[in-house]
């Protein structure tokens, strides 16, 4: 179903959702600010019929950027108070950074009843968008519980079985090498993604993926050198095809079948069957990732500023409470944009339970459900980003030019440690 | 007609020639018109500038609004030029500009004025003979030529970019399909082209071609803007002098190396001093064809890259403020000696 055949349905819909929902009536018109990013604001896009009916006074104003651009001018918006947003969409990368500049109100003091949700929204989503001191600075509006995505029909060309691949990293590994050898097919568009899924694997409690409580980089550490060491075995064995997520040449992979699996979050079951590889359906299923490991790949949220007026601030709030934890909006995006909610309870749906076409009438969601319930709360860090760029490019200078992986990590270890000085 | 008839205005009337009073007078009307100027500059030219001038003596992760500055003294330059550890004793081995260009900023330095020179010295030696062959051997398709060497320049940097990666595409790419299509041309039962192409395809992402690849970008983009700047100075030249010459039997290199190329020199300083100054901020071009990384390395991370990266990543818009102190200083610097060397001789 196109986008705007989406919309219309979600619209139509809205009419039937929302009968037993108060409207909140205002006495003057008012327009609400939202600055978000693709494909996060989709589910603004598809909340204007939904929440006129709930808010009729209101009217949504969205201004979207590109991913990085709306971050950086998050950040500059934040810095000088001009050109605030009323609520603001935040990806995971960016959560530690926005969180731990204070720019953000805490959601869960009065007159905000943040905490009220936290049996109601997924728990390490929940976990992820407060801070150490207990504040909470953003509300979770969907998230990317990690899966194994592999072509069925490959996997029994080359005789290999979903346990083989899934048992450990090494089985993995020997899995792909039966699948090059037999078909022809590499086993990752990238080695790289093994990068995130293991270091996000068996992380200490109270523990970030870079760093611990005391903002000491963890990169020299089994966990990353066990990344790199797999991944150095993907490419060495020429299993991967270097491809960059979200490139022409990754989608195109997809279509040829040029890899037999990929992992990513939820959201890449909608992106295969609209527009990455629609020819494929009915040859991909979904399997939990190798070894173990429960890994999330992003997640959305919304925040408020704290420089806003009072006013502006109840106005955001009432918002970001309707597309958080409004079941039917939260539903209605799950089922028509395929962003998966972190509202438990649109998830328990029995939307939930429905065979998907495209993976061949496999009940994926459910799948996605116990992963969800699954994935460790992990600390987020300001720092994170540099320490997620230090890691991919020591990582690729392994991968590319050989560099010894202690060595490689005791390197990346050192730069985070300088460019983090402060 | 009687004298109520006369309006106020009219000529013989009352007050007729009172002048109008003005609201802005005589000597506050010029600086008001030119004030929108200065008023724009201030704020959006100065203030910026100055700005950012005070924030490079500050530590500040923006995201935490004006009140996170704390003082820092020189101490962002320090932190950029990394010279602490260096063995300035040194200078004259290898082994110190070696270990020089491992840090952050003398490595996006080095790249942005390798990238520099391989891109914009062939711009100029390729440009200023192309415009003299339009200029003298092309007549009617002068124009419709000019226009197709001057698309580059004003395409998007982003459908420039959709379009190279997509010809430079390792799997599935046009360059590499034709290439290897030469090397595996079989004549007999044998490659004989193999020698001279590859066989395989070429994988354009790795560190020893990226740099490669980003000037030969930004060079097929800016060399049509070159030929416009070195055409519009030939189309100004003196014809006597060139008509003079030819009566004299002199040839057509001699005219070239000894008319045309001194003639041409204000217009090389002006175009050189161009490509000086878009060179060290090259951003987009490699920006976009590396995906914003620079590429495994960060080969071809530059200047303006490695700012950019520490304002935003690292959050730290102190240091940022004092790398673009710093590439200004260079760009002043070298501005200076392309004076030097294309100035006027009297």
């Amino acid at each position: 179903m196109s986008v705007i055949n989406r919309r219309r349905a979600l619209a139509g819909a809205s009419s039937l959702l929302l009968a037993p929902v108060a409207p909140l009536a205002r006495a003057s018109a008012q327009t609400l600010a939202i600055a978000s990013f693709p494909s996060f604001d989709d589910a603004v896009k598809a909340a204007v019929p939904l929440y006129r009916k709930v808010a009729p006074n209101v009217t949504l104003r969205l201004s979207s950027l590109a991913y990085a651009d709306h971050h950086a001018a998050m950040v500059t918006a934040l810095a000088t108070g001009a050109g605030l947003p009323d609520v603001i969409g935040i990806e995971h990368a960016y959560l530690g950074r926005l969180i731990d500049s204070g720019g953000l109100e805490d959601l869960s003091k009065p007159p905000y009843d943040g905490l009220s949700f936290r049996g109601r929204i997924v728990p390490f989503a929940f976990a992820q968008a407060s801070r150490r001191d207990g504040a909470l600075s953003a509300i979770p509006a969907d998230l990317g519980p990690g899966s194994l995505f592999y072509r069925q029909d490959i996997l029994a060309k080359a005789g290999v079985t979903e346990a083989q691949l899934t048992a450990s990293w090494e089985s993995f590994v020997e899995a792909g090498k039966q699948i090059k050898a037999r078909t022809g097919t590499m086993l990752v568009p990238n080695a790289n993604t093994l990068l995130r899924v293991i270091t996000r694997s068996d992380v200490p409690a109270g523990e970030g993926i870079y760093f611990d409580r005391n903002d000491k980089p963890l990169l020299n550490t089994p966990r990353f050198e066990k990344a790199f060491t797999v991944a150095r075995e993907v490419r060495k064995h020429q299993l991967d095809g270097k491809f960059t997520r979200f490139t022409n040449e990754w989608a195109e992979g997809f279509k040829r079948g040029t890899y037999a699996t990929e992992m990513a979050g939820a959201w890449l079951g909608g992106h295969l069957a609209t527009y990455l590889a629609p020819n494929t359906k009915g040859l991909w299923r979904v399997s939990h990732l190798p070894a173990g490991a429960f890994a999330a790949w992003g997640g959305s949220f919304y925040g408020i500023p704290r420089r806003l007026p009072e006013e502006r601030k109840r106005l955001a709030w009432e918002f970001i409470r309707f597309m958080t934890t409004n079941r039917e909006m939260q539903l209605a995006a799950f089922k028509n944009l395929d962003a998966y909610p972190a509202l438990i309870e649109a998830a328990r749906d029995p939307f939930a339970e429905q065979p998907i076409e495209f993976f061949g009438g496999q009940k994926a969601r459910l799948l996605w459900r116990e992963a969800a319930a699954r994935i460790s709360p992990l600390e987020v860090n300001r720092l994170d980003p540099i320490a997620e760029e230090v890691s991919e490019k020591e990582l690729d200078l392994v991968l590319e030019s050989g560099k010894d992986i202690k060595r490689a990590l005791a390197d990346a270890q050192r730069q985070v440690e300088r460019r983090v000085r402060r | 007609m009687n004298a109520s008839a006369l309006s106020p205005g009219a000529p013989g009337a009352p007050g007729a020639l009172r002048p109008r009073r003005r609201w802005l007078s005589r000597r506050w009307a010029p600086y008001v018109f030119v004030s929108p100027f200065f008023i724009l500059f201030a704020a959006f030219g100065l203030y910026p500038l100055l700005f950012s001038g005070v924030v490079s003596l500050f530590r500040w992760d923006a995201a935490a609004g004006l009140a996170a500055m704390e003082w820092e003294g020189l101490g962002n330059y320090a932190y950029v030029l990394q010279l602490g550890d260096l063995e300035l004793t040194q200078v004259f081995t290898a082994a110190f500009w070696q270990d020089l260009v491992t840090r952050d900023f003398w490595r996006a330095l080095w790249n942005t004025l390798w990238i520099g020179v391989v891109a914009g010295l062939p711009q100029h030696l390729i440009a200023i003979p192309l415009a003299v062959f339009i200029h003298t051997r092309v007549g009617r398709l002068r124009n419709p030529l000019l226009a197709i060497y001057f698309l580059p320049f004003i395409t998007n940097i982003v459908a420039i970019a959709l379009v190279f990666e997509a010809l430079f595409s390792p799997n599935f790419g046009m360059i590499n399909a034709v290439l290897t299509t030469l090397g595996n041309w079989q004549l007999g039962g044998v490659a004989p082209l193999s020698a001279i192409f590859p066989t395989e395809p070429v994988d354009w992402n790795r560190p020893d071609k990226v740099p490669w690849v980003v000037a030969f970008v930004v060079w097929w983009r800016y060399v049509g803007w070159n030929v416009v700047l070195y055409l519009a100075a030939l189309q100004t030249l003196p014809r006597d002098i060139f008509e003079a010459a030819r009566v004299d039997g002199i040839s057509a290199w001699q005219q070239f190396r000894h008319l045309t190329l001194p003639l041409l020199r204000p217009m090389m300083f002006f175009a050189v001093t161009l490509t000086l100054i878009g060179s060290l901020q090259l951003f987009e071009e490699p920006y976009v064809l590396t995906r914003t990384t620079g590429g495994t390395g960060q080969v071809a991370e530059t200047s303006a890259m490695y700012l950019l990266k520490t304002a935003m990543t690292d959050g730290d818009f102190g240091t940022a403020s004092a790398i673009a102190w710093l590439l200004f200083a260079l760009v002043a610097l070298l501005t200076w000696v392309n004076h030097r060397v294309f100035k006027p001789k009297d």
